[in-house]
C-alpha cells in the first residue's frame, strides 16, 4: 500500500503550511484570542512556600471584594490526577499539602485582572513548613520527610536492567573508560504562554473547553474525571497552538481549575499565564546525571555499555517513569552493543515537576554516550566516523536484544553526507586555535507502539467525508502544534486522490467533531495518523474508481484515476470528478470513509522484558551531525559557526517542512548545549523570563545546513518516519565534541556557559 | 481615569476614550480586537507584540496606549491589502518563517520596519534588525530566508 500510489504530485513536494495564510495574517486564532464576550478572569494563587501543610485557608474577604464571582480551594479540587494512568498524584489546587513553590493553592473567578488580583492578595493561608529537598542526596538522605507519603525514601522509580554479558564484554575490551556527565534541566520556552478558556452551560449541565494542549484526548478524560462529569459532558478544543515540544502533554492544574470556575459561576472563565507562571507548571527536561562506562577494542567496535542515569524529577511524577525508562530503551537502536546494562533512578525534590520534553528521555544519555565515544576515539587514535561505522547495525531489519525491530537504517548515508559536506576530512586536523570541528549522531522513535492510555482501540483514526459539493473534508484529532500535521493529512489524502488543495478541507483537535487521537508526542502523527489517513484515502479511491467504472461501462480495474478525472485506460473516454462523486452518492448519500490504523503486537516491544513497551516502535528514524564552533579565550563565550546536518526521514513527505523540523530541533540542541538552564535558589525559581532563561537569539544561532536522507520504511506512510525529535541529541553532542577540540579539554556539564567553560581553560593551564 | 486618545490605526483615524494606564498592547486587542498582536512573554522579553509606530518597531506590551496618541500604529492585520497579502507575509508563508506562528506577527512587523529603512538588508543586518524577537519553533533559518525573498520580491516589484 505504501509505495503503490505514490506519484508526487502532493507527497515529496515543498509544501507551505495549509493554515500558513492564517498565521502570516494574524488571523489565526489562539487560545487566548477566543472570543467570550462575557468570559470572567481567572487567577491562581501559588504556595511561597516549597514545602509544608496548609493548616488553613481563610477565602472570606476575597469572597467579599466587589466583582469577585468565585473562589475555590483543594476543597472545590478533591480528585486526583496525573498523565500516566497508574500515578494519579497531582490536584489542581493543592490539598493539605504544598510541595514545590509556586504549587497552586486557591483560584479566584472576576469581573477583570486588576480585580483578579486583588483578592487573591486576600486570601490568607496559614502553613507549617517542611524541611525541603533541591538535592538527590538530601532528599533521599536517611529521615528525610517523604514528598509523597507512599514513595520510600522519595525514589519516584528505579530501573534495572542488564542484558548480555557486560562484564564480559569490559574485559574483552583494548579501552574502557568511565565518565560522569551532568545535564542542567532545561524547559520548553515555546513561545505562547499557556491559557484556558472553559465555557459552562448550566442549562445542559456541558462543559466546552479550548486549551493549549498537545493532548485534547487527555485532557478530556482528566478534565471529565476531575469534574465529576460524564466524557460526554464534556468538549475539548485545540485551537492554533502556539509551539508544544512536549511541554503540553500533561493535563495542567489551569485546564481543571478554570472548568471549575466555570461550573461555579456558571459561566465563562479565561485563565492566561504569565510567562513566570508559565516556567512554574515546567514538565521540562529534568537534570540528569549520567555515568557512563563503555567498552571498545582496538578498531573501534564496543564491546559493552553500563549506563547509570540519575533523574531529578520534582515534586510530581508526570511523566517521570516514561522519561526513565526511555534513557535505557535507547541506548539500543543505533548502534550494535553486544550487552548493555542500565540502572537508571528518579527521585522526588520541591521543585516544579519536569515531564517530557522533544527527544523524551533520550536526550541527555545519547549525549553523553556520543560525547564519550568520541573521546575514547580520540585515545585510540581512531577517526570519530571511523567508530560510528564500526558499530553501526548489522543487518536491516534488526531486532535489538530489547526487542525493539528496526525496519529502516539509513545512518551510514547520514554519515557520508556531513562527512563530506562538512570537508571533515581535510579539515579535521586543520583546524585553527580556538576552533573546533566535532561531530555525534541520534536517534528516535516514530511513536509508541503501546499508548499510555491502553484500550484497545487503534492507534490512530482518521475520518474522510466526501459530499455534494465535491470537498473531501478530513477529520482529524491530532493536535497541530506548529509541526505542520494538519498539512501532512493533506498532503497524505491528496497524493493518494490525486487531488490538489482546493478539494482538501481539514477540521481537527475538537472532540465534538472530529475523532479521537492520543496525542501529539513520541513522534507518532506522521507515522500512525498518516498511516489511518492513508488507508482512508485509498478506500474512498476504490469507491470512486467504482462509480467511475460504472459511468464508463468498464470494469473498476481498468479506470485509471488521474485526480480531476477518471478514464478507461488506454482510451480518451473519461469522467470528470464531480460526476463521479454524483455516481457514488447515488443510492448511499454523504461518503464517509474511516481509516485507521494499529501497530501489530510484534512491534510493542518484549514481553519477557519488564518496561519495553516504551522504547518500542515501528519505526526509528536517525541523524549525524558535523559542529563547528570557535570559543573565545577571553570571553568564555562558545560560538556556533555552522552545523552540517542528514537526517534519516524515511520518505519525507513534505521535505519544506522536514527541513524546518530539523532544524528546528539542531538549534534547540544548541541552546541546550550553550545557554538553557532551569535555576533556583531554595527553591525560589530564579530564572522565570525570557530574559534569565536564555535561549538562543538571532545573533547566537549557527547557521544549519540540512541533508535528508530517505531510507524509505516498508511501514511509514509512503515510508515516511519522523524528523523533529532524533536530530536533536546529536546537535548537543557535536559542539560539545567541537568545544573539546576547541579549548583541550573535554567539557562534561552543560550548559557550556563561560563559568564553566574557564574552569576548562583553568583546567587545562593546571595540567 | 480615562482620557480621549486620537491617532491612526493601519490607516484609519480613530478616537477611543482609554485608559491612562492601558498598554498599546491591551488597547489593540482588547478595544480593537487585533488578536494578531500577540504576548508572549511579562514584558519585553520575546518581541511577540511588536507593531510598528510611524513605521518604526515598538513593543506594544511595554508601550501605554497614550505615548502614541497621533501617530500611526500599523500592526499585522494592516499588512494584508486588497485582498492579498504583501511580500513579507507571502514569503513567511512559502519559505515556512512560520511553523507554529505565535511570534509571526511580531517577527513581520519587525521585518517590516527593517525593510522601510534599509531595502536591501544584508544577513547580518538581518539577524540584527529581528534581535529581540525570540522564536522556538524555526531557529531562525526560514525566518532569515523569509525576509530575504521578501526584500528580492519587494525590490523586483519596485523595478516594475
Amino acid at each position: 500500500m505504501n509505495s503503490r500510489d505514490f506519484k508526487g504530485t502532493m507527497v515529496g513536494v515543498p509544501a507551505p503550511l495549509v493554515d500558513g495564510p492564517e498565521k502570516v495574517t494574524g488571523r489565526a486564532k489562539y487560545t487566548a484570542d477566543m472570543p467570550a464576550t462575557n468570559a470572567l478572569v481567572g487567577r491562581i494563587l501559588l504556595s511561597p512556600i516549597a514545602h509544608g501543610r496548609i493548616l488553613s485557608i481563610d477565602t472570606r474577604a476575597a469572597m467579599a471584594l466587589a466583582g469577585v464571582a468565585a473562589v475555590i480551594t483543594g476543597e472545590d479540587c478533591g480528585v486526583p490526577f496525573g498523565v500516566l494512568p497508574t500515578v494519579h498524584d497531582e490536584y489542581a489546587l493543592a490539598r493539605d499539602r504544598v510541595r514545590f513553590r509556586g504549587e497552586p493553592v486557591a483560584a479566584v473567578a472576576a469581573v477583570d485582572e486588576a480585580t483578579a488580583e486583588a483578592a487573591l492578595k486576600l486570601i490568607r493561608v496559614d502553613y507549617e513548613e517542611l524541611p525541603a529537598y533541591y538535592d538527590a542526596t538530601s532528599a533521599t538522605a536517611p529521615g528525610a520527610v517523604l514528598i509523597h507519603d507512599d514513595k520510600p525514601n522519595n525514589v519516584v522509580r528505579e530501573v534495572h536492567f542488564d542484558l548480555g554479558d557486560v562484564a564480559g564484554g569490559l574485559a574483552a575490551a583494548d579501552l574502557v573508560l568511565e565518565r560522569s556527565y551532568k545535564f542542567a534541566e532545561v524547559n520548553h520556552a515555546f513561545m505562547e504562554p499557556n491559557a484556558a478558556l472553559a465555557e459552562y452551560d448550566p442549562l445542559r449541565d456541558t462543559l466546552c473547553l479550548h486549551t493549549t494542549t498537545q493532548v485534547p484526548y487527555y485532557v478530556h478524560l482528566t478534565v471529565a474525571k476531575c469534574m465529576g462529569m460524564d466524557p460526554s459532558q464534556v468538549r475539548v478544543v485545540k485551537p492554533f497552538l502556539g509551539g508544544g515540544f512536549g511541554g503540553r502533554g500533561d493535563t495542567f492544574h489551569f485546564d481543571i481549575v478554570a472548568c471549575v470556575l466555570a461550573r461555579k459561576v456558571g459561566g465563562a472563565v479565561r485563565i492566561v499565564q504569565t510567562r513566570e507562571e508559565v516556567f512554574l507548571v515546567h514538565r521540562g527536561r529534568p537534570y540528569t546525571e549520567m555515568t557512563l562506562k563503555l567498552g571498545m577494542t582496538r578498531e573501534g567496535k564496543l564491546t559493552a555499555c553500563h549506563c547509570q542515569a540519575l533523574q531529578l524529577g520534582g515534586a510530581y511524577t508526570s511523566y517521570g517513569i516514561v522519561t526513565l525508562l526511555y534513557v535505557g530503551s535507547l541506548l539500543y537502536g543505533i548502534y550494535d552493543i553486544p550487552a548493555i546494562k542500565y540502572d537508571g533512578k528518579r527521585v522526588f525534590t520541591n521543585l516544579p515537576a519536569a515531564g517530557g520534553q522533544r527527544g523524551h528521555g533520550t536526550v541527555d544519555a545519547r549525549a553523553a554516550f556520543e560525547v564519550l565515544l568520541d573521546e575514547m576515539a580520540s585515545e585510540l587514535g581512531l577517526d570519530p566516523f571511523a567508530v560510528r561505522r564500526a558499530n553501526l547495525l548489522t543487518t536491516i531489519p534488526y531486532t535489538t536484544a530489547y526487542g525493539q525491530k528496526v525496519m529502516s537504517y539509513g545512518l551510514a548515508e547520514c554519515l557520508d553526507k556531513v562527512e563530506e559536506a562538512s570537508g571533515w576530512i581535510a579539515r579535521k586536523d586543520k583546524m585553527p586555535k580556538g576552533r573546533g570541528l566535532g561531530m555525534a549522531c541520534s536517534h528516535y522513535v516514530c511513536g509508541t507502539t503501546t499508548p499510555v492510555h491502553w484500550t484497545g482501540e487503534p492507534h490512530a483514526t482518521v475520518i474522510l467525508k466526501l459530499d455534494f459539493d465535491g470537498i473531501v473534508t478530513i477529520l482529524t484529532g491530532a493536535a497541530d502544534i506548529g509541526q505542520g500535521s494538519t498539512t501532512m493529512a493533506a498532503q497524505v489524502v491528496g497524493e493518494v486522490l490525486g487531488l490538489d488543495w482546493s478539494r482538501i478541507r481539514i477540521i481537527a483537535a475538537d472532540s465534538m467533531l472530529t475523532p479521537k487521537d492520543n496525542g501529539s508526542f513520541s513522534s507518532r502523527v506522521t507515522f500512525q495518523v498518516g498511516n489511518a489517513a492513508l488507508q482512508a484515502a485509498t478506500e474512498l479511491k476504490a469507491i470512486l474508481v467504482r462509480a467511475a467504472a460504472k459511468r464508463l461501462n468498464c470494469q473498476p480495474e481498468e479506470v485509471e484515476c488521474l485526480g480531476e478525472s477518471f478514464r478507461i485506460s488506454g482510451s480518451e473516454k473519461t469522467l470528470s470528478f464531480k460526476d463521479a462523486v454524483a455516481e457514488a452518492l447515488v443510492d448511499t448519500g454523504t461518503l464517509t470513509i474511516k481509516g485507521t490504523f494499529t501497530s501489530p503486537m510484534e512491534f510493542r516491544g518484549d514481553k519477557k522484558i519488564k518496561g519495553s513497551a516504551i522504547g518500542a516502535s515501528m519505526g526509528f528514524s536517525y541523524a549525524a551531525h558535523v559542529a563547528e564552533t570557535s570559543v573565545d579565550e577571553v570571553t568564555g563565550n562558545i560560538s556556533v559557526e555552522k552545523i552540517w546536518v542528514a537526517v534519516d526521514v524515511g520518505r519525507a513527505l513534505n521535505p519544506l517542512a522536514v527541513e524546518g523540523q530539523i532544524q528546528g530541533a539542531v538549534w534547540m540542541g544548541v541552546g541546550q548545549a550553550l545557554c538553557e538552564e532551569t535555576l533556583f535558589r531554595d527553591g525560589r525559581m530564579m530564572h522565570g523570563n525570557l530574559l534569565e532563561y536564555r535561549v538562543p537569539t538571532f545573533m547566537d544561532s549557527p547557521e544549519i545546513e540540512v541533508h535528508i536522507v530517505e531510507s524509505i520504511d516498508p511501514n511509514g506512510p509512503f515510508g515516511a518516519k519522523e524528523a523533529s525529535e532524533c536530530p536533536l541529541a546529536g546537535a548537543i553532542a557535536a559542539v560539545m565534541n567541537a568545544v573539546a577540540q576547541a579549548v583541550g579539554r573535554r567539557p562534561r556539564e552543560l550548559p557550556m556557559t563561560p563559568d564553566r567553560i574557564f574552569a576548562l581553560i583553568d583546567s587545562r593551564e593546571v595540567a | 481615569m480615562k482620557s480621549i486618545l486620537s491617532l491612526k490605526v493601519n490607516g484609519r483615524l480613530r478616537t477611543d476614550l482609554v485608559p491612562d494606564n492601558m498598554l498599546l498592547l491591551d488597547y489593540l486587542r482588547e478595544m480593537l480586537g487585533l488578536i494578531g498582536v500577540k504576548s508572549g512573554c511579562d514584558g519585553g522579553e520575546c518581541g511577540a507584540c511588536t507593531v510598528l509606530v510611524d513605521s518604526e518597531p515598538r513593543l506594544s506590551c511595554s508601550t501605554l496606549a497614550h505615548q502614541v496618541a497621533g501617530k500611526h500604529v500599523e500592526t499585522i492585520e494592516g499588512m494584508t491589502r486588497g485582498g492579498r497579502m504583501d511580500e513579507l507575509q507571502t514569503a513567511f508563508h512559502e519559505k515556512l518563517g512560520t511553523q507554529c506562528g505565535f511570534c509571526t506577527p511580531g517577527m513581520i512587523m519587525a521585518a517590516e520596519g527593517l525593510l522601510r529603512r534599509n531595502q536591501q538588508p544584508s544577513r547580518e543586518e538581518i539577524k540584527e534588525a529581528l534581535a529581540g524577537n525570540l522564536c522556538r519553533c524555526t531557529g531562525y533559518v526560514k525566518i532569515i530566508e523569509s525576509v530575504e525573498a521578501a526584500a528580492e520580491a519587494c525590490s523586483k516589484a519596485g523595478a516594475q
